[in-house]
């Protein structure tokens, strides 16, 4: 078992927890994974690793409130503990000095392109950081971002903070502007923000990694759920990735295999809901 | 009761296991074979002839007392019984349920010359089922010899490394990537097959019995290297399997519907899908399930798939549909148990033989809707004597499917090869190691079972950990150099 040692609430649904999981920290980096269990009954789910203290021996984990096990994860509290806590799984992020990069984070991928985005800074790059989500609140650690870039930039689609706009609008002008000379560009977040990224950063022949969130079960290579259909044929993400060149990825696959669980995703939520009402009322009842 | 004579022995007929009902047993994951009762088993214990030189031994892989432990039986001696057993055998009520009996004891018992051959495997789950219930025989280590042993993988072939070290005094420490111990038995293998229960009692009795710890949600390669473990451990066993699938090279392997046995079995038998949303992983079966490969891991796809389906169809009031196995040769190069093809073939599922799939068709949402497959037809017997599947031309047809399942065989996980300067391996991806000790061509570390072999059998990944279990002891003693 493995213990919430801290828990913060970043917006309404995107929550922060420090597990103690000294196996992950000893070995943990920018750029991997972790698949988490909640109890007996729970699935397998991956949750890019957002922090980690090799000391203390805890790995920082940021998630956002979508389905049944993150809802219920989002529950949990100090002390609680979770059943499993594997990893560190993937490769970890290629870091060197590369001149100027972009680190662009979406959403709940805010967490996971800060690790990266402070490696890069620590290599000795200029970084330029571009942060957005869809409103004002569900943007967080603008102020920790700020700290390990050079620039930032934070959008919001609705314009309630930052620029309204999508993250791909400064990252074009950035890109545009020649005195700049992007040499690489990282992405995290949705899916499609990715996909856009990387259509944004093509024509301009700027190398750019995502960080691919497929399903996964395992993690560790053995049933390939995970896999990815690239240029040169399919991949495995956990073992091969989790990053991959933005321009290889089939993001039209990618897109619909992320979507074949969508009726059992909602099932599993109403399912949820229904027995959490009903220990409430058998709870109430017993007063 | 008196004793018998060899006559009125061989008379006594092979007495059958009561099955499930084949209609019954398609909607749930409940066990097939029922097991013998006590007066049933001691019935059967009572046909073996207790041969001088025992050839039913020799078919054993680990080398069981069979005439001790049988005879045991019959005398009513069940603690007895225990104890033959686990001389050479720890995990009797697995190896009872999935041992390929007719190629191993019960293929060379003298009784099968003439008639049927001792029902060795069924006699063995008796055995083991009884100690589950009873625990007369608990296993007892020597004492301690401060060496550490460290053991990667927790399935057939690591298990019984690790119990046989274990028993030499030697400290055992268990690496397992996945949340819980077995390996196979419990992702692979359905329930219906082999009851979780008893792979998690017998495990747990003989870690317990031997102070053998287990560290789950370690995976070899990335929270833990090869080289990390020698650092700390005297000798290092590697029985990591063969768990990456392969799939097939053709269009559509990427459509939503495709997947590997792998996934399927995982989501279905590890983390109980087919009880979703009682547990949270979901797993699919559509209207019309294709599994392309005939092996042990297709059969227990399909069965699988039929269940999914029967179920799902007892919840909505739906047809429950087809699965069907798709194999590019014939019936007789089937390479899975007998016995299994006859209860998949029992529980409805349609056979398409000497047919390979070369497209699988997609819907412009990206999902399964069909299957382009070609007829093939038996051509010369290659090098290996196995005649090889030609495509008849102009044989093209579409099977309409919406769910493909790839069993087409495994290959080790890449991941056990990370810092892991000297461990060889083959071409195949498999580890180079001796097949008589196990020893690897890096010093202190063995490896057995699928690692080395490829995908193979539950009872020779048993066999490989036995054997290099002796080695690491007799090196641990000091009686062997590297």
């Amino acid at each position: 078992m493995y213990k919430i040692l801290e828990k913060q609430v970043l917006s309404d649904v995107t929550k922060l927890m420090v597990i103690q999981a000294p196996h992950v920290a000893r070995k943990a980096k920018a750029g991997q994974f972790i698949i988490i269990r909640i109890d007996e009954n729970g699935e397998r789910i991956p949750l890019t690793i957002a922090d980690f203290d090799r000391n203390a021996g805890t790995i920082t984990i940021i998630f956002q409130e979508l389905g049944k096990s993150t809802l219920q994860l989002g529950k949990l509290n100090v002390g609680d503990s979770v059943a499993t806590f594997v990893g560190p799984l993937g490769h970890p992020t290629e870091v060197e000095n590369f001149g100027t990069v972009v680190c662009m984070g979406g959403g709940v991928g805010i967490a996971p392109i800060y690790p990266i985005a402070r490696a890069l800074k620590e290599a000795g790059n200029t970084v330029i950081s571009i942060i957005g989500a869809r409103s004002k609140d569900l943007l967080f650690w603008e102020e920790k971002m700020r700290a390990v870039s050079d620039e930032l930039h934070i959008c919001t689609d609705d314009g309630s903070h930052g620029r309204k706009a999508l993250v791909t609008e400064p990252l074009k002008e950035v890109l545009e502007d020649a005195g700049r000379k992007v040499a690489k560009v990282w992405a995290i977040g949705p899916a499609v923000m990715m996909k856009f990224v990387s259509l944004t950063t093509k024509p301009f022949n700027v190398p750019t990694i995502v960080s691919l969130n497929t399903i996964m079960i395992d993690g560790t290579g053995m049933c390939g759920g995970c896999r990815v259909l690239l240029e040169d044929g399919a991949q495995f993400v956990c073992v091969d990735g989790p990053e991959f060149d933005g321009h290889k990825v089939d993001w039209g696959n990618l897109l619909s295999r992320l979507s074949f669980y969508r009726e059992e995703e909602k099932a599993a939520v109403e399912h949820y809901e229904h027995t959490c009402n009903l220990d409430k009322a058998i709870a109430e009842g017993g007063k | 009761m008196a004793e018998l004579t060899t006559q009125e022995r061989m008379k006594i007929p092979r007495q059958p296991m009561p099955n499930q009902d084949g209609e019954v047993r398609r909607a749930n994951f409940d066990e097939v074979a029922l097991g013998y009762d006590e007066e049933t088993a001691k019935k059967e214990a009572e046909r073996c002839l207790q041969c001088k030189k025992p050839l039913c031994r020799e078919g054993c892989p680990v080398g069981v007392l069979i005439p001790q432990f049988i005879k045991a039986m019959r005398e009513g001696d069940m603690a007895g019984a225990v104890e033959a057993m686990k001389v050479k055998n720890n995990l009797p009520a697995i190896c009872g349920r999935v041992c390929p009996q007719e190629s191993q004891c019960e293929g060379k018992c003298i009784l099968g010359k003439k008639g049927e051959p001792v029902a060795i495997g069924r006699l063995e789950r008796f055995v083991g089922d009884y100690e589950l219930a009873h625990r007369t025989c608990p296993l007892v280590s020597a004492p301690a010899t401060g060496k550490k042993v460290a053991v990667v993988g927790t399935g057939p072939a690591g298990l019984t490394c690790a119990v046989d070290v274990a028993r030499e005094g030697h400290k055992v420490t268990m690496f397992e990537s996945l949340h819980g111990p077995g390996g196979v038995l419990i992702y692979g293998i359905p329930e219906f097959r082999l009851p979780k229960g008893v792979v998690h009692g017998e495990i747990d009795y003989a870690a317990k019995c031997l102070g053998i710890e287990i560290l789950a949600d370690h995976v070899i390669g990335r929270t833990i290297t090869l080289d990390e473990l020698l650092a700390e451990y005297d000798a290092v066993f590697l029985g990591t399997g063969a768990g990456l699938p392969s799939f097939m090279r053709i269009p559509g392997i990427n459509l939503n519907g495709v997947m590997s046995a792998n996934e399927f079995l995982t989501r279905v038998n590890l983390m109980k899908g087919y009880l979703f949303p009682q547990y949270d992983t979901p797993v699919k079966a559509g209207k019309s399930v294709a599994v392309v490969g005939a092996g042990n891991v297709a059969m227990d796809a399909a069965r699988c798939s039929a269940r999914i389906q029967a179920l799902h169809a007892k919840k909505t009031g739906a047809e429950p549909g087809e699965v069907h196995i798709v194999y590019r040769r014939s019936r007789d190069e089937i390479p899975a148990r007998a016995e299994e093809v006859h209860h998949a073939e029992e529980e409805g599922v349609i056979f398409d033989l000497l047919t390979n799939p070369v497209e699988i068709l997609g819907d412009s949402e990206g999902k399964v809707v069909g299957m382009r497959c070609v007829r093939m037809e038996l051509g010369e017997p290659d090098a290996s004597g196995r005649r090889k599947p030609v495509t008849i031309p102009g044989s093209e047809f579409e099977m309409k499917v919406d769910t493909v399942i790839m069993a087409l065989g495994t290959s080790p996980n890449p991941l056990v090869f990370v810092d892991a300067d000297g461990l060889e391996r083959t071409k195949h991806g498999t580890a180079v190691a001796d097949t008589e000790t196990g020893r690897t061509r890096k010093q202190r570390v063995w490896a057995g079972g699928d690692v080395v072999t490829g995908a193979a059998t539950v009872i020779s990944a048993m066999g490989a950990g036995k054997r290099a279990a002796a080695d690491i002891n007799a090196f641990l003693k000091g009686q062997s150099s590297w």
